[in-house]
């Protein structure tokens, strides 16, 4: 799959099938702190996202990064 | 992973509510939640009108968009602050917003109607760019909403913001700023009332709210604010929120109820004194405000890029936090 991130911008291309909570995991960010975007939509933590998915993974806190 | 109220497909959990919510419901949610912090708090009356302070932000664009589906009389007002482009991407976004809508957006711009811009006024006085942003734009709204007519100035604090900024006055123990941290500052001789209808939703509902309406706000941060010390203490909460749902909630209305009051009276002798500003006429404790001392002093001196400012920002770092920026929300 296809992960987009933010502050700076940059992308990742990862593995599937994997839950967007293993994705955050991975990742080491806080869920809390992030939304995980697909197309138009977001998608919760028991998602399971395919090598040929495309996600942002969009900062929320003001002035953060992911 | 199931919507709490119809049992469709959810987009979204919301640990501290235990609740997951489908899109439709979701918003209703966020609806809801200001709807009730306006009651609450009594922010807003029937009929009042309403400026709403626009960044381009999730925030502010989701405050106005959600003050007009509650039916309220919003009108926005942005500034341009002159920060690369990072300031005309915030003005595009605002603009889209209102043309999208067919609302009226009020702007003024630093560099055309004051001759200076943030990045310059940091350079110039030296201090952290934050000071003269947070300066400029309350004097600037303030004015606009008492010039204006509006019953009430609306800004974009959400829960976040105000239990980052609780934790900061409580860590220095800025006992002012904790009594003048409540949802609503009344009306007073020359200050419009202020109001932070959004303090019942996290930041990350409001940026979900923004994605589920079709909001698109400016997702990257403002240049200057990168690594502040606000930004570090939502961290820290975010950490324990993880961890523990529903502390940031508990951390902020607590307060509200159980000591917000024992603080009051030490931010009203802050405020005795107040005359106004031989200048300008807004209400200020010494002979000419803070606004027009800093307009006075930045006004015509060189631009300063913003890139030459970030470059710089490193050396003066510590010189920064040595002075305690201080930690407070309008």
């Amino acid at each position: 799959m296809r992960v987009l991130l933010r502050n700076p911008r940059r992308e990742l291309e990862l593995a599937g099938p994997l839950t967007v909570t293993k994705l955050l995991g991975r990742l080491d960010l806080n869920r809390e702190s992030v939304l995980v975007v697909r197309g138009d939509t977001l998608v919760p933590g028991d998602t399971v996202l395919d090598d040929d998915d495309v996600v942002e993974i969009r900062p929320v806190i003001s002035g953060g990064s992911a | 992973m199931k919507c709490t109220v119809c049992r469709g497909p959810a987009v979204i959990d919301l640990r501290r509510h235990n609740a997951n919510f489908c899109a439709e419901h979701f918003l209703t949610f966020c609806r809801e939640q200001v709807a009730k912090a306006i009651r609450r708090h009594d922010m807003i009356a029937p009929g009042e009108r309403v400026l709403v302070a626009v960044s381009g932000g999730k925030d502010s664009l989701a405050l106005w968009d959600l003050l007009l589906e509650l039916g309220y009389d919003a009108e926005g007002m942005t500034i341009g602050l002159g920060i690369g482009d990072y300031s005309d991407a915030s003005s595009a976004a605002s603009q889209a917003f209102a043309d999208s809508r067919g609302l009226a957006l009020r702007h003024v711009d630093l560099r055309d109607e004051f001759g200076y811009d943030i990045p310059t006024a940091a350079a110039v006085t030296r201090r952290v760019p934050c000071s003269s942003c947070g300066l400029s734009k309350r004097h600037l709204i303030d004015a606009a909403a008492l010039d204006g007519g509006f019953d009430v100035v609306a800004t974009g604090h959400n829960l976040d913001d105000e239990a980052a900024v609780l934790l900061g006055n409580v860590l220095h123990w800025q006992t002012e700023y904790l009594g003048r941290q409540m949802p609503v500052l009344p009306e007073r001789d020359g200050f419009p009332r202020k109001v932070k209808p959004l303090v019942r939703l996290g930041e990350r509902e409001t940026a979900a709210y923004c994605v589920l309406r079709g909001i698109d706000y400016i997702v990257d941060e403002c240049p200057m604010a990168a690594g502040n010390r606000h930004l570090r203490y939502k961290e820290a909460l975010n950490s324990i929120e993880a961890v523990s749902p529903g502390t940031k909630h508990a951390f902020y209305f607590e307060f509200l109820d159980k000591a917000a009051d024992r603080f009051q009276p030490e931010a009203a002798v802050a405020q005795d004194g107040l005359r106004p500003c031989a200048s300008c006429g807004a209400p200020t404790p010494t002979e000419v405000c803070a606004f027009c001392r800093l307009v006075d002093r930045v006004s015509g001196a060189e631009p300063v890029p913003v890139e030459l400012l970030r470059a710089g920002r490193g050396r003066g770092r510590n010189r920064a936090r040595s002075r305690g920026a201080r930690q407070a929300t309008s």
